[in-house]
């Protein structure tokens, strides 16, 4: 029954997000209707830097409480993490070709998603590739530990190293600089999105039960 | 706590120089990955000062890879992590003691690797060899900090090999991106103060590294 609202009030938040991004926020001066790609590239990515949080909790958890939910909240939210970062990888490039002719640049924040991409990437490969579901989840919540702690030292590395080799920087600000029209917008684009990540993970977190509660019942049965 | 350490430690070393065959193979991997990249780039002067840093910080990575991956391999092989564990061992000190081996053994071989380099591509390093080890020991043991940790965790993993350098290489991007910088400094004669910013980064990675993977090892190795 929640569920149910929860999924109609996403449904809402959804369609009332995308009439104001492609209705109500103004058309950008320079770059034109291309530019509402920012309110979906930028709303992915806080939703995946909260997602890869979330792993590092759950890893914690994990390894302090030994609760198979903790693993499956951790692996959940690092599925969700790399979709949503998979699409400002490529919502970027888009906007990017079509606003400044150029499809990548290595600017730090750039650099830094990439990486942060990868980290993850590895941690589902890693998943896939451990078939005894404890070893798993314990090697999984330790990546995921220095998976996460490594993110800001990989961010400030990569900046210190753009002082000496000075790259083009794509985006300014992201809603510092905006009109309070596109600023309405695009927080209420955010909102919508985080509430998809939390409908996401929920309806992993129960496939994730289920398939628990199958395997405790194939072991029983063995 | 550091006599433990200092047994792990070693172990590996004795093992090691009894049959060389790690450290042959990281050299020789070492050496051609620096014989491909010769045909890679225009070697000018100017050219190899710039490329050098990153040239040779390629070569030992990839050099680097192949010890921590023959390293944990073997203990899997012959079931020693369970020996250690069981004598009693604490796992912080065994991460410790195979840190420091692995760290060692990529040292010589860089060591080699940079000789082979001043000697190939005709680069002077004479005037900042000192300032150069200090950067390659830095780098090396923060490569070697985590990447310990990563192949404890890899090789409990189906594709052992393949999995060791893409949980390994985004991770170690810090001090990739610190050593590469501090050694174009060096070479190419930039400003001291890059150099000794680069450090710090390496220095306060080591630390991180170290920290996390001290607390952590204990359940990578439990059964």
């Amino acid at each position: 029954m929640l569920q149910r609202v929860f999924a109609w009030a996403l449904f809402c938040a959804m369609a009332v997000a995308l009439a104001g991004v492609f209705l109500y926020a103004p058309r950008e001066r320079t770059m034109g209707d291309v530019q509402r790609i920012f309110y979906f590239h930028v709303s992915s990515a806080w939703v995946s830097f909260l997602a890869f949080f979330v792993v590092c909790v759950g890893s914690i958890g994990f390894l302090a409480t030994r609760q198979p939910r903790w693993d499956h909240r951790a692996a959940a939210s690092a599925e969700l993490g790399v979709l949503f970062c998979s699409l400002v990888l490529i919502t970027g490039p888009i906007w990017a070709k079509s606003s400044w002719d150029i499809w990548w640049t290595w600017d730090a924040r750039l650099t830094t998603t990439l990486v942060l991409w990868l980290i993850y990437v590895a941690y589902l490969m890693l998943r896939s590739l451990v078939a005894e579901p404890v070893k798993r989840a314990t090697l999984s919540a330790v990546v995921g530990i220095i998976g996460f702690v490594d993110v800001p030292i990989v961010y400030g590395a990569i900046r210190w190293w753009r002082t000496h080799h000075p790259a083009p920087v794509i985006l300014g600000g992201e809603a510092s600089g905006l009109e309070p029209r596109m600023r309405l917008v695009f927080f209420f684009c955010l909102a919508a999105f985080t509430l998809l990540y939390f409908f996401l993970l929920d309806r992993r977190l129960k496939l994730a039960h289920a398939q628990n509660e199958l395997d405790e019942l194939y072991r029983q049965a063995a | 706590m550091l006599s433990q350490t200092w047994a792990i430690f070693r172990k590996d070393l004795r093992l090691e120089l009894r049959t060389k065959e790690v450290l042959l193979a990281m050299l020789v991997f070492g050496l051609l990955v620096l014989v491909i990249l010769n045909f890679a780039f225009e070697w000018t002067r100017e050219e190899t000062r710039r490329l050098a840093p990153g040239v040779l910080w390629i070569a030992f990575t990839f050099a680097g890879i192949l010890g921590l991956n023959r390293s944990f391999a073997l203990e899997k092989e012959n079931h020693g992590l369970e020996g250690m564990l069981l004598a009693p061992l604490e796992p912080g000190y065994i991460y410790l003691g195979k840190w420091l081996s692995s760290t060692v053994f990529m040292l010589i071989a860089e060591v080699f690797l940079l000789s082979a380099f001043v000697v190939l591509f005709d680069l002077n390093v004479q005037a900042v060899l000192i300032r150069l080890l200090l950067v390659i020991l830095l780098g090396t043991s923060g490569f070697c900090a985590v990447g310990t940790l990563l192949s404890a965790v890899s090789a409990n993993t189906k594709m052992r090999e393949v999995m060791l350098p893409i949980l390994v290489f985004p991770v170690v991007v810090p001090v990739l991106i610190a050593a590469v910088e501090s050694c174009a400094v060096l070479f190419e004669g930039g400003e001291m103060a890059e150099y000794y910013s680069g450090l710090r980064i390496l220095i306060g990675c080591n630390l991180i590294y170290v920290t996390v993977s001290y607390l952590t090892f204990g359940y990578v190795l439990e059964e």
